[in-house]
């Protein structure tokens, strides 16, 4: 078999083995380049992968050569190329532009450890993306979970243990669920992998105990994945987390349980429940549109910038979920799309907060008054990634609502009211970015501070080339649009 | 060149405009003359364009389709052409105003102001070449987004205050009426193509018709129908060749141009016509010039009464249009030239008395047609045609739209025009009076003439196109007209 065979357990495999290298070099500055270079070879993976599955390939890949359903199975297809890519992206970009950021928070002596669990958790990260193994996918979670803890602990803030704290807490209550619910299939079906589970599933029939493994999967998905109201966690976490780490695990993490939470429904439970798609339209469409109110409403009235970006992440995941929610094909085409183009969005607005973070200690509305005099570069990059979020034409954030409001056109009355909720929460966007912006640029600063200059360089670019992706896929929504499609197609059986 | 090119560069020279003038921010006179250059060459491009239209050629360029049904593309069409032509040929006279207001008071971050007009100016060129919603839609946010600095020029407390107001209705209603429409109408016509005759017949009826025309009176909001106006008076903390040349001419144009094409090629004017739901718009349009009207009346600061008698004179365009006959759209059109000409020259004058005595309201404006003769003949000239009195630009453009609504029908339409007609005269006509027959109650500060040079230049150049518009207006008419003869 050629390389390019082995390409899904590559994409696990080198970041899982340069972590404990990383530990031997021992030397701020090669570790950096070594993680740097991890990552990219990770994505340059994922792109691989991608490009793939546009291919119509089907990729598979038997672990050790043990066939499915005996052996572990690794499998890539449209929806995890997509977030495989928002995933190994995000860790490039964030590590590309973040090393004197990371420098300064984390620290010479134990950048080395921090980079080592960085690519931890980007290993059970892209792990959890390429299984088609229900219990491996507990695995990587877990690796990836533990890693997390370390990673947003690993900042100078001390709020961030009791943050992490409670991210461990809900994390380790989550995935226990997750593995509960996952035990009980195993003891129905005697498979863990995901396809043969759909298949056999069948024969078991509807049970109480088939309901209870789905609850306590549901669930525990919904914990990690910081759905509305179990999102209690989330905004603390991505606070005090190194203005990096928060980079990364906003434009990912919480997506990929999302993700697990969706192939599990579509995928084993679906096919098998005759009501199970409007049992998970009836909770989850609820809950979604709660936490885009809530989301939005709480980014309103909060003062620290990157908890109002925190909030804003539980209303843009409450949009995934919207069109998850509606189990038609058109609403996952949008959900996928928006699984990526809302990475993209929060990447680069958190990439412009760690600019600010650089330079200045506390991130609150009042200490940064005035922030982009000083900062002009910083803060437009802010301002155009923040019409992304908005979802104003041209950017990808309206690549992807547009997408949700077609799927809920698609949904007579219930549609249009949801397309109204959907307006008006765009409308909160504008108020809570606008917010952000006119303080930093218009209000006057609290005093002249003569070393507050434009963030380095590197992160600088980085920030902006983040923006510019935006507005590419925005211009261009081809490829990702394609991948939607086909994730669509491959979840529910029909075109979009 | 073709015409794709000159497209492409009507919507590129400001934009290399303005990165010339961010380049050269350094030397103040050189930046002046980017300015000056990109606007004369931004004329000439856009001017270019002019034969080929009037021959009915409807050149245009396709640049990129963004998804399956969402395209950016370009097409000049009589009224898009029209718009442009006299966007960039008042920039030109603008940019000499601003030259010497800016200078003349001593304004701060003067390289921003420069490059964000350009971007302004480039992003109208976007609106008025816009060949489908979308494109228009995305040129449509670039003008506000490029405004917002403008309108906060100053910085202070009050002025950000009312900046929020701006662009919190401009982007809210955008954002929350606009687009929505759009996405509307693409569901159900399946394109947002503008399209001669509209897209909409036989899509949508009934009660649905008003709720969408709605949506698209009231999401773009740059047309400032009323309630939807508070952001145009609030915008008046501007430096004043902002409010002349974009709350005056580009960005409140941008609005009832919008408008205007919607209900031409969107809806299309016997669809509208043919549905009652669409009826309101007319009403609402007359209610809110005579509203501004009366609001006016009451104002004692001169820069905010102009901009409620902008207010008032916007919805005659959307009045006219909505009156649905030839003559009216005629007359529509016509009143964009002859408003913009009119109400730059009031706003110059307005500036201008600020630079040279620091005065802003009625109350001071006492006797001083003696100082300032040439600016208060502007002046007289610009209320003038506020009024519609003849021999000035406002006279032709009334009577198109009287002629039209005759033809309609219409007679709340004409009642309206001869109410609003008093009004404007009951609030212009005492300011003329007293400036030149009162004496002065308070003697000014310092002993002040005219203002810069500059200044008074760009005032009188507007103020003569609004007298020779009187006289020569055919090829205004002639290309209009065209947009008449093919609707019927």
């Amino acid at each position: 078999m050629s390389v390019t065979a082995h390409l899904p357990a590559l994409q696990v495999v080198v970041p899982m083995l340069t972590a404990p290298v990383l530990v031997l070099l021992r030397d701020a500055r090669l570790c950096w380049i070594a993680a740097l270079l991890t990552s990219a070879t990770s994505f340059a993976i994922a792109v691989a992968l991608a490009a793939g599955v546009l291919d119509g390939m089907d990729i598979r890949y038997a672990m050790g050569n043990w066939a499915a359903p005996y052996g572990i199975e690794l499998r890539v297809d449209a929806l995890s190329a997509i977030l495989l890519l928002a995933t190994t992206g995000a860790s490039t970009l964030a590590l590309l532009g973040g090393r004197r950021s990371l420098l300064r928070e984390i620290g010479d002596a134990r950048l080395p450890l921090f980079l080592a669990a960085w690519l931890l958790a980007l290993a059970g990260l892209v792990g959890i993306l390429v299984s088609g193994d229900a219990f491996n996918i507990f695995v990587f979670m877990e690796i990836s979970s533990l890693a997390t803890y370390i990673l947003v602990s690993g900042g100078p803030h001390r709020r961030a243990l009791p943050a992490v704290f409670k991210y461990l807490i809900t994390g380790t209550v989550g995935a226990t669920f997750y593995l509960i619910g996952v035990g009980l299939l195993y003891m129905m079906t005697g498979t863990l992998n995901i396809e043969d589970m759909a298949a056999r599933l069948g024969d078991v029939g509807a049970s109480d105990l088939l309901y209870i493994a789905i609850g306590f999967i549901a669930i525990g998905l919904a914990l990690k994945a910081a759905i509305y109201p179990l999102h209690a966690w989330m905004p603390n976490a991505y606070t005090f987390a190194p203005h990096m780490v928060t980079v990364f695990i906003a434009a990912c993490s919480t997506k990929v349980s999302l993700y697990v939470l969706l192939r599990m429904d579509y995928a084993v439970f679906q096919h098998n429940l005759p009501e199970q798609g409007l049992h998970f339209a009836l909770i989850l469409m609820p809950l979604a549109s709660l936490g885009i109110v809530f989301g939005s409403l709480a980014a309103i009235f909060e003062q620290n910038i990157k908890r109002i970006l925190a909030l804003s992440s539980v209303a843009q995941l409450g949009y995934i979920l919207l069109g998850a929610s509606l189990v038609s094909a058109a609403g996952i085409n949008a959900s996928a799309l928006h699984l990526f183009n809302h990475a993209l969005a929060k990447g680069a607005l958190f990439l412009a907060v760690a600019c600010l973070g650089y330079r200045f200690a506390k991130l609150r509305l009042e200490d940064l008054r005035g922030a982009g005099r000083l900062m002009p570069w910083t803060l437009t990059a802010f301002a155009l990634a923040g019409l992304s979020l908005i979802g104003i034409p041209g950017t990808a954030g309206f690549v992807s609502k547009w997408a949700l409001i077609l799927a809920l056109m698609e949904q007579g009355a219930l549609g249009v009211a949801l397309v109204v909720l959907v307006v008006v929460s765009s409308l909160m966007a504008v108020v809570y970015i606008g917010r952000i912006v006119e303080t930093l640029w218009f209000a006057e600063p609290p005093g002249e501070d003569p070393t507050v200059k434009e963030a380095p360089v590197m992160l600088l670019a980085v920030t902006w080339l983040a923006v510019a992706l935006n507005f590419w896929f925005g211009f261009d929504a081809s490829t990702s649009g394609a991948l939607a499609i086909q994730a669509a197609t491959d979840l529910t059986g029909s075109a979009p | 060149m073709s015409d794709a090119t000159l497209i492409a560069l009507a919507l590129l020279i400001p934009l290399a405009g303005s990165l010339g003038i961010a380049l050269t921010g350094r030397f103040p006179n050189l930046r002046e003359t980017v300015t000056l250059v990109t606007a004369v060459t931004l004329m000439l491009v856009v001017w270019s364009l002019l034969p080929q239209v009037f021959d009915g050629g409807r050149p245009s360029l396709a640049v990129w389709e963004m998804m399956p049904g969402f395209e950016i593309a370009f097409t000049v069409e009589p009224l898009g052409m029209l718009f442009a032509a006299l966007a960039s040929m008042l920039w030109i006279v603008n940019s000499v105003y601003s030259i010497g207001y800016m200078r003349g008071n001593r304004e701060t971050h003067q390289t921003r102001f420069y490059a964000c007009f350009a971007i302004a100016l480039s992003a109208a060129m976007g609106v008025a070449f816009a060949g489908n919603l979308l494109t228009l839609f995305l040129f449509y946010e670039i003008l506000t987004v490029s405004t917002y600095p403008l309108v906060a020029h100053k910085g202070d407390a009050n002025t950000v205050r009312s900046a929020r107001v701006y662009l919190g209705i401009l982007m809210g209603t955008s954002i929350g009426l606009f687009l929505p429409a759009i996405l509307w109408t693409q569901t159900v016509a399946g394109t947002l193509d503008f399209t001669e005759g509209g897209i909409l017949a036989g899509h949508i009826a009934g009660p649905a018709v008003g709720l969408l025309l709605a949506l698209y009176a009231f999401g773009i909001a740059k047309a400032a129908i009323m309630p939807v106006h508070r952001w145009l008076p609030a915008a008046m903390v501007a430096p004043t060749p902002v409010s002349a040349l974009l709350h005056a001419v580009a960005v409140v144009k941008a609005g009832v141009f919008s408008i205007t094409k919607v209900i031409t090629y969107i809806f299309g004017l016997d669809f509208l016509a043919s549905e009652p739901s669409g009826a309101w718009l007319s009403l609402l349009a007359s209610f809110t010039i005579l509203a501004a009207s009366a609001v006016a009346l009451a104002q004692t600061n001169l820069k905010r009464m102009l901009a409620y008698s902008t207010i008032s004179q916007l919805s005659y365009i959307i009045m006219a249009a909505a009156v649905l006959k030839p003559l009216s759209e005629i007359g529509a059109a016509v009143h964009m030239v002859s408003h913009a000409f009119g109400k730059i020259t009031l706003f110059f004058a307005a500036g201008a008395i600020y630079v040279a005595s620091k005065k802003t309201e009625l109350y001071q404006l006492h006797g001083i047609g003696k100082r300032m003769p040439w600016t208060m003949a502007a002046f007289t000239i610009g209320a003038l045609s506020m009024i519609g009195v003849p021999p000035t630009a406002g006279f032709v453009s009334k009577w198109y739209i009287l002629g039209g609504s005759l033809e309609a029908g219409n007679l709340v339409a004409v009642f309206t025009l001869i109410g609003s007609t008093v009004l404007n005269a009951a609030y212009f006509l005492p300011i003329i009076y007293r400036a030149w027959f009162r004496a002065e109650s308070t003697p000014p500060s310092r002993d002040h003439g005219e203002a810069p040079w500059p200044m008074v230049l760009a005032l009188t150049t507007t103020a003569f196109l609004t007298l020779a518009f009187f006289i020569y207006n055919q090829p205004v008419i002639d290309l209009e007209s065209q947009l008449v003869g093919r609707m019927k």
